[in-house]
């Protein structure tokens, strides 16, 4: 039984990044500027939050509020960089692969150069703190429920269904919603009912950057206790979830689990003793999510629901 | 009447050139822009950092390539590979495909020419040329993959080619623990001397340079006869520059999209063979994606996407490479290259855009003014 808690509670660990950044990922994408900067959008809100996580906890503030604090702070790192792409995309019409690109070059390079510079030490910036919450009180209690939602848990766990319900409703049940996935459609029908599509499309690829930021310190401080300039391709996994999870919240959250779950399996199969048996290469544990990525989109890609304008420069006078 | 001619006919050549030049100028100048704000930006991060070394760092970063015969030889030997890689995001871009996974088709390049140099110990023409084509082969399939899902799925090739560069480093990995490592050492064996390409060392002694350079610039070469002169060529553009068009033309588009990615893989399997056919070079036992292939993306973006210029933005960041390692005299660390790579490629990526709009904005006067002319007439 332990073994099967203590897969849920790794489980998690990979989910709930995994989950928001694709959320990101979602909003921009819906606005109709895709974003494959997410990946280096999660290092450079990693990164100054990483910073922010090991200078409170340095001054003796409680560990879940720094935590709490360096995730806002990372996610208006991830924000601000975020800009960058949109300005290229939305300002320039550039090939949004190319500037997300740059952004992916320059985030975690940016990250080593600074950090070696400031220190030393070298590129690590260790936090010297766990975030784990051991046992939430009274609610631990519960049978089953309370041993795997409840124990050795993060307050990331929470943050991450918070910010599921929020973008679900705020994506299909608000103005600003509905604003979004119109501009993805058709940008100029939209507009020709007064949407401002520029504005609409800032504000979508901010909460992508945003959400990618706080996902890029929720994975490194989950994961290990030092930030080393990498989310282990966890920017470009999101992306897959949300391909995959064909443009939906609801899908993207099974998704989230799906591959959370593939990447669980490297990290806790020597605990499972059939798997340990059967003694396959640690790295091809590892593989499995891209090659299910791979499988996945060779089935689904025919059914996509992608939005019409994703990607596509927006030319007032075109038609 | 020789004497009145000569400075007439010198005149004439050297308007000539200077209208070449002008032209190439033009036509290069994004990438000209892209290189000097990338620097100017550069150098305002390391001044940010360390104001009082910066301006030596940056000059040490800018031309120590070039102060002694084994730098220059090093910048060869870190320029062959990602020309290569260059050559293939270049080739991809032609037909309009996104080939962001050439450090994936690298690095199975890497792992097949090894895979040769230590299994089989060919003699000295046959063993490099031997692995060269396997790396060939192994960039061909990992590339081949995202363009056959491309073509028969309508899977987008830039999330698949990401897919595998994972893939790819996560084999390379498994296949050197298993296979190809030295002991407990944690690195593969070195490959054996038959399969070394040529080296260049008595030309600029002291360093790895080879006749992957040479290979590089005929491969660039070919790649602009191709892609120019012949019907093929012409048919990867048109597929580039509107698919659907080229459909209508009769062109098998399914066709030329997996030929297009399968020959980037090529072009960037063979960069793996240069870069690892290399006396005394072992590969760690480790995860990691190279960049070279990354790399190739700025690259090709610098040089425009045309091989001529892929050659010459190649050498520009090989020697920023070598420079790189200096400026850490500078206590700057060499990552300060990347960040000012990726700077390039937004410029780019913008400037094109701003070209664009202006050519746009050009022919939508011209065509105004002809209207109104067209309304005066009447």
């Amino acid at each position: 039984m332990n073994i099967i808690y203590g897969l849920f509670q790794s489980l998690f660990i990979a989910f709930i990044p995994l989950l928001i950044v694709a959320l990101g990922g979602l909003v921009t994408e819906k606005s109709g500027v895709t974003n494959i900067a997410l990946e280096g959008l999660m290092i450079f809100g990693a990164f100054i939050g990483a910073y922010v996580l090991k200078g409170m906890v340095a001054a003796g503030t409680s560990i879940q509020i720094s935590y709490l604090t360096a995730i806002i702070v990372a996610g208006l790192a991830g924000c601000l960089l975020s800009l960058l792409h949109a300005v290229a995309a939305i300002k320039f019409n550039a090939d949004q692969i190319i500037s997300a690109t740059a952004i992916n070059i320059i985030a975690p390079a940016f990250a080593i150069f600074v950090a070696r510079t400031i220190s030393q030490a070298g590129q690590q910036i260790q936090f010297g703190a766990n975030m784990v919450i051991s046992e939430v009180p009274l609610l631990s209690q519960i049978p089953i429920i309370g041993d795997i939602f409840f124990k050795q848990t993060y307050i990331s766990n929470l943050l991450g269904i918070v910010i599921l319900a929020v973008v679900w409703i705020m994506l299909m049940k608000t103005r600003l919603g509905l604003h979004i996935r119109a501009v993805g459609e058709n940008p100029h029908a939209a507009q020709s009912v007064g949407i401002n599509i520029f504005k609409v499309r800032y504000i979508s690829v901010a909460i992508s950057g945003l959400l990618a930021g706080m996902g890029g310190l929720i994975f490194v401080a989950t994961t290990s206790s030092e930030f080393n300039a990498q989310v282990a391709g966890f920017g470009f996994l999101a992306i897959a979830v949300l391909i995959f999870g064909n443009w939906s919240p609801g899908r993207i959250f099974i998704t989230a689990l799906f591959f959370a779950f593939l990447r669980t399996l490297s990290a806790v199969y020597t605990t499972i003793p059939i798997l340990q048996d059967i003694n396959i290469h640690k790295h091809f544990y590892d593989m499995l999510p891209y090659v299910a990525v791979m499988i996945v989109l060779v089935f689904f890609s025919k059914r996509s629901k992608a939005p019409s304008a994703a990607g596509k420069p927006f030319y007032q006078g075109e038609r | 009447m020789n004497q009145a001619q000569t400075p007439n006919q010198f005149k004439k050549i050297l308007d000539r050139t200077w209208s070449m030049l002008k032209a190439f100028g033009k036509k290069a100048s994004p990438s000209f822009i892209a290189i000097g704000i990338g620097i100017v930006i550069g150098l305002i991060i390391m001044v940010a950092f360390n104001p009082a070394g910066a301006f030596q760092a940056m000059g040490r970063l800018l031309f120590s390539g070039l102060t002694s015969s084994r730098n220059m030889g090093q910048i060869l030997y870190f320029s062959a590979p990602i020309i290569l890689t260059g050559l293939a995001v270049a080739f991809a871009f032609k037909s309009g495909l996104f080939n962001i996974g050439a450090s994936g088709q690298l690095m199975m390049g890497v792992l097949a020419a090894i895979t040769v140099g230590i299994k089989l110990s060919l003699p000295a023409p046959f063993g490099w040329i031997v692995a060269m084509l396997a790396a060939a082969l192994a960039g061909f399939i990992w590339g081949v993959i995202p363009g056959l899902m491309k073509a028969h799925a309508n899977v987008n090739e830039v999330v698949t080619s990401i897919m595998m560069n994972y893939i790819g480093a996560y084999l390379f990995a498994i296949m050197i623990d298993l296979f190809l490592e030295q002991g407990n050492t944690k690195q593969s064996f070195p490959i054996s001397s038959g399969s070394q390409i040529p080296s260049l060392s008595s030309i600029f002694p002291g360093s790895n340079a080879n006749i992957g350079i040479l290979f590089a610039i005929l491969i660039a070469i070919g790649f602009h006869i191709l892609i120019h002169k012949t019907t093929l060529g012409y048919q990867l553009k048109a597929s580039g520059l509107s698919m659907p068009a080229s459909k209508y033309a009769g062109m098998n588009t399914k066709k030329n999209i997996v030929l297009a990615m399968a020959l980037s893989g090529m072009l960037a399997g063979i960069g793996g063979a240069v870069l690892a056919l290399v006396a005394n070079k072992t590969q760690p036992v480790l995860f990691g994606i190279f960049t070279e292939g990354f790399d190739g993306i700025s690259v090709s973006l610098i040089g425009l996407g045309e091989p001529i210029g892929v050659i010459f933005s190649g050498l520009l960041l090989g020697m920023l490479r070598v420079g790189a390692f200096n400026v850490q005299l500078n206590d700057f660390d060499e990552n300060i290259i990347k960040v000012i790579q990726g700077i390039m490629i937004y410029t780019i990526a913008v400037s094109v855009a701003i070209q664009i709009g202006l050519r746009k904005l050009i022919a939508h006067m011209k065509s105004k003014k002809q209207i109104e002319e067209a309304g005066e007439q009447a």
